[in-house]
């Protein structure tokens, strides 16, 4: 249909497809039609089967839609399994230098034969050069297939390759040669499936969320950050670095302000993020679930001390090394209660890029008023995908809330002893000092042994006690602190509610579009933090039954609520997706409708996955 | 309890440069077995640390898991201190490091905490050049959890259950040399004399400064037998030489004897000098260093005082290049690239 289809593109793993992917989709970005690109990609990093997955919808729909409308084949190793996952009726353009294999004709699908290869071959000289310019024979080819506009794409070549001018020309070039082949040999544009400029995207951008995390982390003042490598967490690292080398540079000294160090493991990652968030820098480390476990032992010392803390978990698919290029929301249990012990951790569920970025503010914001780790729990669809998002937004007015810290004035002042562990305030908050600020007011030492309110060891059962409680105190105040859930209606207009958090939020908003076209209303409310506040309780409490709509096997998010709040678990109705792959709308339309009708006559999409299951791991 | 601290003290105890009393730079009292080496270390810290008129609350004391890493709450009362985890000090000590750059570091740890479970952090610490004074106290075993054989303990070395340790020992000295150490250093809790200058020297070491104490654990390794025991180590001490430090700012007034003194200038202007010297060994020679141990270890000897010291070192904040203020106290106006920024990335990301 016009604006909505899928398009997916095969590649091998390491060929520069990505750039020219990257390239389409920002072609219909700038064509005004809402596009949502995923990068399918294997645990390696040359030669394998690589996928990118480009949804184009004017309905402005961005999660994952079954159904392969067209498919660019580049990769003979997947073909098989490529062209099974073409719709009825849908295109298979592929690479025709070799002839197709009699056995893969399908008689209801069309086959677009480029000789791309040759083409490459005949025009350039170099062998680099070849393979990635064939690449944009495909992009001129769909230029004219799909009716993108040639400008639109002229205009990305020329910023992209900005100052290489014999590259703009080779890239033109192949593009113009794709086009052309197209034009003589096919009948462009297609009938059904191509693309008409619009007026949809507003003042959006198209960003990664690991780059907007690392961004935010720079806008909301980190100085330290220590990480260790792991997919999909680690271009956020890269981004924090990239943007801190761009704005944290001293023009006078060429000295940075900033400090990055890639650690030993995950644990000395975060136990560097512990120790600098002390001392009063804000630190902050990015990982995976493997690297959670591993500092599940240092984030209960950062709640029991009630040290500053910023991790951001960029979700994959689990448990163990389970699967690493692939998404799921898995950790949510074991962020939830990271450590041994009683241990409540703050979790924030961002959904977009631009919330990836003001949430790392928040973060911030909130481990040091709350004094306590606060976990941003992206997943690896969002980090790693160029999602369309609202823009950045910055609030500069908005000072640092560097939380209750005395400095040499209030100590100097001081009369009363200081008490690290006092709760002043009624708020379960104590104050904290940073070390050399006085000459003798003020230290304290800081243990992951029980104290009492003066930091002093102890193991009298009520000082515990009495410290426990305080921290469930704290607890109840950072209810007020973490950002409320959005709802996206304004009163009460069904008696069944719909829950969600994260990168399911765009599936969950078609499907209930979806539903209401089937006769269903469905109340949403997106919850963007743990703990949960008063309105989450208040939503299930008003609704007769309440879908859960989450991301891994176990319920983890349904398993929160039902620990932390006082509701009939009977009511809830859990909504899953554990596959990998972005929940879709279709999967939440069809639970929730055989939930409430019963099983739908015509089934919808049956889930294809396209990608090897053999594929060598090495992460 | 190793001291019940005299009450009475006297009203003219002497003061340091900073007109503070040693008291200044006591901590809580111990809560150690009596006798226990780790208090005589932290004795030697207070020491040093008064003598050399530190400013306490420019110090951070940090520390893992062990009896050991109890100590810091025994000396420097007013200095933050920070026990964290067993074996994660290094990673802690370097976040804080990494935060504030003007603090002086002394790190505490235990060859459990060092050894074993920490190894990792320890060994990396060392790459990066942390600039801390690291102390160990090693007693050969795990105090805390009562006495088993820690990765330190001598191959053949009799525990107090009487069984002789089957694994060779691991040589944090020798460790430390091989992974590039600026300042490595071994001392006997027992020694005052050189390890309260080896603190010292430490202390203005620029980088990485290993002190290797062996301390002894009187509860469980002090049994005839044990190669960590007071008796099997005042017996078997060889010392490099003895150790002298003058800070930058106090005049020499030791008369040294010519030729048999090496003097080591340290970056911050300070002096270490080293006194009966083994002629073929040279402090500033990794190799030679390396070499005297071995000797040491192969004539069954623990080789004590100045192992090796590199004066002039690039810690981690020079590698990283980082700014001279302390990070903890950028400002958001010089943090925060602001709106117009912000305008121009999300133009760019149309
Ligand atoms: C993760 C973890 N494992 C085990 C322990 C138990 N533990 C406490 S202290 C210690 C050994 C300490 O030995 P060492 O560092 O040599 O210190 P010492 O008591 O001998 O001074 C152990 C194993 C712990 N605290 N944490
Ligand atoms: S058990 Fe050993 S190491 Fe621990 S305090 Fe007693 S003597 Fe010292
Ligand atoms: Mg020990």
């Amino acid at each position: 249909m016009l604006n909505d289809f899928v398009i997916r593109f095969a590649n091998v793993n390491g060929t520069g497809s990505a750039s020219a992917n990257d390239m389409f989709a920002k072609a219909i970005f700038r064509m005004g039609i809402p596009v949502s690109p995923k990068n399918i990609f294997p645990s390696n990093i040359q030669g394998l089967p690589t996928w990118y997955e480009v949804r184009v919808s004017e309905k402005g729909y961005l999660g994952r839609r079954e159904g392969i409308d067209i498919m660019v084949s580049v990769n003979p190793q997947s073909m098989p399994k490529d062209i099974a996952n073409v719709k009825s009726g849908g295109y298979f353009i592929y690479d025709s230098t070799k002839e197709l294999y009699k056995d893969f004709i399908r008689d209801d699908i069309h086959y677009l034969g480029i000789p791309m290869m040759q083409m490459c071959m005949d025009k350039f000289a170099d062998p680099r050069q070849r393979q990635l310019l064939k690449n944009m024979i495909y992009v001129g080819a769909l230029s004219a297939l799909l009716d993108i506009e040639i400008e639109v794409l002229q205009g990305i070549i020329q910023q992209k390759f900005k100052g290489k001018e014999k590259l703009v020309t080779a890239n033109y070039e192949a593009m113009e040669m794709g086009r052309q082949y197209a034009q003589e040999h096919f009948t462009c544009p297609f009938p059904e499936h191509r693309v008409a400029r619009r007026d949809l995207v507003n003042d959006w951008i198209m960003m990664d969320g690991n780059s907007a995390c690392g961004l935010g982390a720079v806008y909301a003042g980190a100085t330290v950050l220590s990480w260790y490598p792991i997919t999909p967490s680690t271009s956020l690292a890269d981004a924090f670095g990239k943007y801190a080398k761009k704005y944290r540079i001293d023009p006078e000294t060429g000295q940075n302000n900033f400090a990055i160090v890639q650690a030993e493991d995950e644990l000395a990652a975060i136990g560097m993020v512990i120790g600098a968030n002390w001392n009063g820098a804000r630190s902050f480390t990015a990982t995976s679930g493997p690297g959670v476990s591993l500092m599940s032992e240092f984030l209960g010392l950062a709640y029991f001390a009630e040290i500053p803390t910023v991790l951001v978990d960029v979700q994959r698919g689990g448990p163990s090394t389970g699967m690493p290029t692939r998404t799921q929301q898995s950790d949510l249990l074991i962020a939830a209660y990271a450590s041994h012990g009683d241990t409540k951790q703050v979790l924030l569920f961002p959904s977009t890029p631009a919330e990836c970025f003001s949430m790392m503010g928040e973060a911030f914001d909130l481990a040091e008023r709350l004094q306590t780790p606060v976990l941003v729990m992206t997943d690896l669809d969002l980090g790693m995908n160029e999602n369309m998002s609202p823009p950045l937004k910055w609030d500069q007015s908005k000072p640092y809330d560097r939380g209750k810290v005395f400095n040499a004035e209030q100590l100097e002042q001081m009369t009363e002893r200081f008490g690290r562990y006092l709760d002043v305030d009624g708020d379960g908050i104590p104050y904290r000092t940073i070390p050399g600020t006085h000459p003798t007011k003020g230290s304290f030492f800081t243990r992951g042994t029980s104290r009492d309110e003066y930091a002093v060891y102890t193991e009298e059962g009520p000082a515990y006690v009495r410290n426990m409680d305080r921290l469930v105190k704290k607890w109840e105040t950072a209810k007020q602190y973490v950002p409320g859930p959005e709802l996206y209606q304004r009163e009460k207009q069904s008696a069944f509610g719909m829950l969600f958090f994260g990168t399911t939020t765009y599936a969950a908003n078609e499907a209930r579009d979806l539903l209401t076209e089937q006769g269903i209303t469905l109340d949403c409310m997106r919850v963007k933090a743990f703990p949960f506040s008063q309105e989450v309780q208040q939503f299930i409490d008003n609704h007769q039954r309440v879908f859960i709509v989450e991301q891994n096997r176990d319920a983890q998010f349904k398993s929160l609520i039902v620990n932390e709040l006082a509701i009939n678990p009977a009511k809830l109705t859990s909504i899953l997706n554990y596959d990998g792959f972005p929940i879709t709308a279709d999967v939440i339309r069809q639970k929730i409708y055989e939930q409430l009708v019963g099983k739908l006559k015509p089934p919808f999409a049956e889930h294809e996955p396209g990608e090897p299951s053999e594929s060598e791991v090495s992460e | 309890m190793t001291f019940v601290r005299p009450v009475f003290r006297h009203p003219e105890s002497p003061k340091n440069a900073l007109g503070y009393t040693k008291k200044f730079y006591e901590g809580a009292l111990s809560t150690l077995c009596a006798g226990c080496g780790h208090d005589s270390v932290s004795g030697a810290i207070i020491q040093a640390c008064f003598e050399m008129a530190v400013e306490p609350h420019k110090v951070a004391k940090l520390s893992g898991i062990g009896c050991s890493s109890k100590t810091p709450t025994y000396f420097l009362a007013n200095s933050h201190g920070f026990n964290s985890v067993h074996g994660r000090m290094p990673s802690v000590a370097t976040g804080a490091y990494l935060a504030n750059r003007d603090l002086m570091y002394i790190g505490v740890s235990g060859d459990g905490d060092s050894a074993s479970i920490g190894m990792g952090q320890f060994v990396h610490a060392i790459r990066r050049n942390l600039n801390i004074t690291y102390i160990i106290m090693n007693n050969g075993c795990y105090g805390l959890t009562k006495g088993q054989d820690s990765a330190t303990a001598d191959f053949g070395s009799i525990n107090k259950s009487g069984a002789a340790n089957l694994y060779q020992a691991i040589d944090m000295v020798g460790l430390a040399l091989e992974l590039g150490a600026t300042f490595v250093a071994r001392s006997f809790s027992g020694d005052k004399d050189q390890l309260i200058p080896l603190i010292k020297a430490g202390m203005s070491h620029p980088g990485f400064a290993l002190i290797d104490v062996v301390s002894p654990c009187v509860t469980f390794n002090n049994n005839v037998g044990s190669t960590k025991s007071y008796d099997y180590t005042r017996e078997h001490i060889e010392a490099t030489a003895a150790v002298d430090f003058v800070p930058i700012m106090e005049e020499i007034t030791t008369e040294y004897a010519e030729g048999d003194t090496v003097a080591v200038q340290l970056h911050d202007g300070s002096t270490i000098h080293l006194n009966k010297l083994a002629p073929d060994f040279n402090p500033r020679d990794r190799h030679s260093a390396v070499s005297k141990l071995y000797q040491a270890k192969a004539s069954g000897e623990i080789l004590t005082g100045l192992i090796y010291i590199e004066p002039e070192t690039r810690d981690l904040h020079s590698l990283l290049n980082t700014t001279s203020l302390p990070l903890n106290t950028l400002e958001k106006e010089v943090l925060c690239p602001g709106q117009q920024v912000l305008d121009n990335i999300n133009a760019s990301l149309r």
